[in-house]
């Protein structure tokens, strides 16, 4: 079974975002070794990317902070492999920048580099499953998982598409819109959850999760793990515009990571999740089968 | 997704998750609305009384002396509202109406499809936001006045660059966050499918018409037919009906400051356009202007940074060819035009006569889309020629 599946298997998994370089690389290490000791049991981070078209405000200051701090594929990759961390790191990013990596076309130079620097899986917000076959087949290739995201808009055969590509887990989108953290959590997600029942792989929700109450909810509404970014991206910012020094924003990170843990468990109450499947590294991984 | 979503590479629908079946049934909501007759006659029947269609061909023939070649100007201008922008948006907003949607949002750079997707929500009666990008709301100070008074809402958009691209992702967040009742009304033939393909459908009536005008005016179909590019839509639209003819294809790209130089919205003619590979950009696959350029035209309909796939996959084949046209060469033009014909075209299709100009040794008879008139540029007309 994979690292990020893993992940998944024993509880609820909390499963933080943030902009790597954002306000810089140094800052990103400390505050991303702060999540994984607040409880983050898989983190998504984002490489940067100057159109940014799935996400809202927030995020879309955090890549600007991180982009006029020069953030380029290379000085993410180089940042990650500093990284001393013992969860899964799935990257987050556009296509554009996975396809024009390297001295050669295609996602293969870059999927290399990612798996060298010790990245699990990808999340790429602008890449249909239809068009994905290239980078899913380089990903098999080095054994990396690739996730996509399942919207409430998402039914029938644009689901089977998405199941029969998706590796790792699901990354459920609580609403429709753009990322942002918001107050409630929608009834959106009860539905996609349900839809989703019968597939054989965790699901993660994100967009508008921003305290351990919400947490709490979309794990008990049957959510394997729960996906934060803007609240995380808020503290980053806001201690940022105050001045405060990176050890004073990572211990904020460190305390709103086990908020969020701590919810997620408590929505579990004693149930455990049914991640099943075993494979040995850099095999393929395999796609969901309904259950 | 199916074919007629992409034009050789270049198309596709590369949209986050969420807008795929919105889009997908926006297509077959389209699809079904252009084979029914019905939606044909409204559509048809607004643009001749609302919109004032057909508009004419007129043979410039001081200018055609003037350059050495026979120019004729396909007068989009004289389409209500004052460019060929108002082709798209009715019928976009009668497709949105027909789909139950109850209002409209759209971008807008030089204002004018703004307008145009005001004159609409006003006329069939549906709320409608126009996101626009601080820089332009300051050269297009005209424009938003119009839309106000036609009771649309204009939201200004501050990030990066403030232009139209950024106005592009406000108006794409938008419609992420509420297409049940929302249709995004894009203005130009970019974008994800089915917009360039819709674009071009409904902005085709202008080569349609114009097919017949010119062969009535002149006998025969001409060499040529040039329009200026900055998302493609009204040069799509002219060339779309001679597809099939031996009439060669012209676009004229915002040159800025000369094709080599780092300000200019040429991608591809531009510098790096010979080498570059496509990227996604707003949800298309399509050519770019590369990293090292900034955006940048004398004309704010033109600097988009992007051009229509369907534009890059002519460029591609070798049926169209595209010209960087100079900010300089493009306000000679338009000086040129106003002196010689009365006539005040924008400071887009000022692109399109100057590269008529430039044709004129290669080709007898050009057609070229006149589709917009320069009022909206007055204020940056008097400041350049002293006009005070
Ligand atoms: C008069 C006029 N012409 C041309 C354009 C450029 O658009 P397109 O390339 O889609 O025709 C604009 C855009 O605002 C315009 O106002």
């Amino acid at each position: 079974m994979s690292a990020i599946r893993e992940a998944f298997v024993d509880e609820p998994a909390f499963v933080p975002y943030l902009a790597v370089g954002d306000p810089n690389a140094e800052a990103s290490i400390e505050y991303i070794e702060a999540l994984c000791r607040g409880g983050a049991d898989v983190i998504e981070l984002g490489l940067p990317f100057s159109e940014p078209i799935a996400e809202g405000p927030t995020i879309q200051g955090a890549v600007v902070r991180s982009l006029e701090g020069g953030m380029t594929p290379a000085k993410f990759f180089e940042t990650v492999s500093r990284l001393d961390v013992d969860v899964p790191l799935v990257c987050m990013t556009y296509y554009n920048l996975i396809h024009r990596f390297g001295d050669r076309d295609g996602p293969k130079p870059f999927v290399e580099r990612a798996a060298e620097v010790g990245i699990n899986g990808f999340v790429v917000p602008d890449l249909p499953a239809e068009e994905a076959g290239p980078l899913r087949d380089v990903c098999d290739e080095y054994g990396l998982d690739l996730i996509f995201i399942v919207a409430p808009t998402t039914r029938g055969e644009r689901l089977e598409r998405i199941m029969a590509r998706v590796s790792g887990y699901a990354y459920v989108q609580a609403r429709l819109g753009v990322t942002g953290a918001r107050a409630n959590v929608s009834t959106q997600t009860t539905a996609s959850l349900d839809r989703l029942a019968d597939w054989d792989i965790p699901k993660a929700v994100g967009f508008g999760i921003k305290t351990g109450e919400h947490a709490r909810e979309v794990v008990a509404a049957g959510a394997d793990g729960v996906i934060v970014g803007s609240a995380l991206v808020d503290l980053i910012a806001e201690g940022g515009e105050a001045g405060d020094s990176v050890g004073e924003v990572a211990d904020r990170l460190e305390a709103k990571a086990r908020e969020l843990k701590q919810g997620a468990l408590e929505g579990r109450g004693t149930e455990t999740s049914a991640g099943t499947g075993t494979e040995a590294e850099a095999e393929p991984r395999a796609r969901p089968e309904r259950k | 997704m199916s074919d007629a979503g992409t034009f050789g590479e270049y198309g596709g629908r590369y949209v986050p998750e969420p807008l795929q079946e919105p889009l997908a049934d926006l297509a077959d909501a389209f699809d079904e609305a252009i084979e029914d007759d019905e939606f044909r006659e409204d559509l048809d029947f607004l643009l001749e009384h609302f919109g004032g269609r057909p508009t004419p061909v007129f043979h410039a023939g001081t200018l055609s002396e003037r350059y050495g070649a026979e120019i004729y100007l396909k007068h989009e201008d004289l389409l209500h509202g004052g460019a060929h922008k108002l082709n798209n948006t009715l019928g976009q907003a009668l497709l949105a109406k027909r789909m139950g949607k109850d209002r409209l949002i759209a971008e807008t750079g030089a204002g004018q499809h703004g307008t145009a997707t005001a004159m609409v929500g006003a006329l069939l009666d549906m709320p409608t936001q126009v996101y626009m990008g601080t820089t332009d709301i300051g050269r297009q100070e005209m424009n938003v006045f119009r839309m106000r008074l036609m009771g649309a809402e204009v939201t200004e958009v501050t990030r990066g660059s403030a232009g139209l691209a950024e106005a592009v992702d406000a108006a794409l967040e938008d419609f992420a966050a509420d297409f049940e009742d929302t249709h995004y009304l894009v203005g130009s033939a970019v974008g994800p499918d089915p917009f360039p393909r819709m674009v071009r459908e409904f902005q085709s009536v202008i080569g349609r018409e114009a097919r017949e005008q010119i062969q009535e005016l002149h006998g025969e179909l001409p060499d040529a037919c040039v329009a200026c590019v900055g998302g493609g839509s009204n040069a799509i639209g002219l060339f779309h009906a001679f597809a099939d003819d031996d009439v060669a294809f012209y676009g004229a790209e915002p040159g800025g400051e000369g094709p080599d130089s780092n300000r200019h919205s040429a991608p591809l003619s531009g510098s790096g356009s010979a080498e570059s590979e496509p990227q996604q950009f707003q949800g298309m696959r399509t050519e770019v202007i590369d990293e090292g350029t900034e955006n940048h035209s004398v004309s704010a309909g033109l600097d988009y940074p992007a051009v229509g796939p369907e534009h890059a996959a002519m460029a591609e084949l070798g049926r169209a060819e595209y010209h960087a046209i100079t900010d300089d060469e493009a306000l000679e033009a338009f000086r040129e035009l106003a002196e010689s014909e009365g006539i005040i075209p924008a400071l887009e299709p000022s692109h399109a006569i100057a590269l008529a100009k430039r044709l004129a040794d290669e080709h007898d008879t050009l057609l070229v889309n006149l589709c917009g008139r320069g009022d909206k540029d007055m204020a940056t007309a008097a400041e350049l020629f002293d006009l005070t």
